[in-house]
């Protein structure tokens, strides 16, 4: 089922933009460049952060808070391996990216770790900077409630991935 | 300032706990390969990103996106109540739901940052507390998002069999992650009462 999704939605994108009128291929160049500039944007924060956390990886400190606060967690469902990815996503996106990598790469990619670890930043943002993003821009002096609903969804969104990922996918 | 903290704070527990257990060697190693990873992991997800940012620039250009945003606005009544109605912030806010579901978040920011100043208007000009505003920020934290790009791309270059077969659960997870974000939002807008 999840097989026909991408080849469908890429047919129905270039055959609306062909039947519109829009010149699909002209469309396709300037767009594709602009992917270059995306990845020249993340580029800088991703070496840094993938550095520092393999380093941190390799002095044995993230197996050991994983391992530590696993009888906390694998109850609901969630494996030791995403917990620093959990901690660090309201925080910083390249560094959750970093993580997330990681985990996605050292479990690999069909486990159900590393299944877990893609939903879990596939349904979730930098909460935090998308705060004071709005807030700086707006002058919002008094957030109230906002930052505790924020990591509501967030936590929400880590058991949900888990959940998902063992039910529908049934690993 | 707070990335700079993090990182001394990282690489801090790196050399402390490298020394402990003994495993300096890895960690000065990794100083090495961790750089090299991160060139490969982008340069793995590179193809991709430049494949569907080149489908979204058709979206844009052929007026499909327009469509999804002006296909929202049912929603946006539902969930923004008579400013919902505005057509200067309704129009903001679908182009800020339709970029985010299609995951372009350098499209999505402008907009939802003219939904927010123009939800504060009105919520001024009422002499309301401004939840609309945060209502409309906690969609952006728990942003839903169709095609989650990237990732499949990371995963593809792990060898993942089926890099797309994650997309039903990052639906469902993400439709429970907002919904909770929406709900803890009205819940504790009673709870706050001072303004």
């Amino acid at each position: 089922m999840s097989d026909y999704i991408v080849p469908c939605l890429i047919l129905f994108i270039l055959a609306h933009g062909v039947l519109s009128g829009t010149n699909v291929y002209s469309a396709m160049l300037d767009g594709a460049v602009k992917g270059l500039y995306t990845i020249r944007d993340i580029f800088a924060p991703v070496l840094i952060m993938l550095t520092v956390i393999a380093m941190v990886r390799a002095s044995g400190a993230i197996d050991l808070t994983a391992h530590s606060l696993a009888p906390l967690t694998s109850p609901l469902g969630m494996p030791a391996e995403c917990l620093p990815l959990a901690l660090l996503r309201p925080f910083s996106g390249s560094g959750a990216l970093s993580v997330g990598s990681e985990v996605i790469a050292n479990a690999g990619p069909d486990s159900t770790a590393g299944r877990i670890a893609a939903v879990m930043l596939g349904s979730s943002e930098t909460s935090f900077y998308t705060i004071a993003l709005y807030s700086a821009c707006i002058k919002l002096k008094n957030t109230r409630y906002l930052v505790p609903a924020a990591l509501c969804a967030d936590a929400a969104a880590f058991f949900a991935s888990a959940a998902a990922v063992r039910l529908l996918m049934g690993s | 300032m707070f990335m700079s903290k993090l990182l001394a704070v990282l690489l801090l527990l790196a050399v402390v706990f490298g020394a402990l257990t003994g495993r300096m060697p890895e960690v000065s190693l990794a100083a090495v390969s961790g750089a090299r990873q991160a060139v490969e992991l982008l340069i793995s997800i590179a193809g991709s990103t430049c494949l569907w940012s080149a489908l979204m620039e058709v979206m844009n250009r052929s007026g499909l996106s327009a469509r999804i945003a002006s296909a929202l606005r049912p929603l946006i009544v539902l969930l923004f109540g008579r400013h919902g109605r505005d057509e200067q912030a309704a129009e903001a806010i679908s182009q800020n739901m339709a970029a985010n579901l299609l995951g372009l978040g350098s499209a999505a920011t402008p907009a939802g940052l003219r939904a927010a100043a123009r939800l504060h208007e009105l919520s001024q000009r009422d002499r309301i507390p401004p939840d609309s505003v945060l209502r409309l920020i906690v969609l952006n934290t728990a942003s839903v998002q169709l095609l989650p790009t990237t990732i499949a791309a990371v995963r593809a270059s792990c060898g993942s069999q089926s890099p797309y077969d994650i997309l039903p659960a990052v639906w469902a997870a993400s439709i429970i992650s907002v919904c909770t974000g929406l709900l803890a939002a009205a819940v504790l807008r009673r709870v706050w009462r001072k303004p």
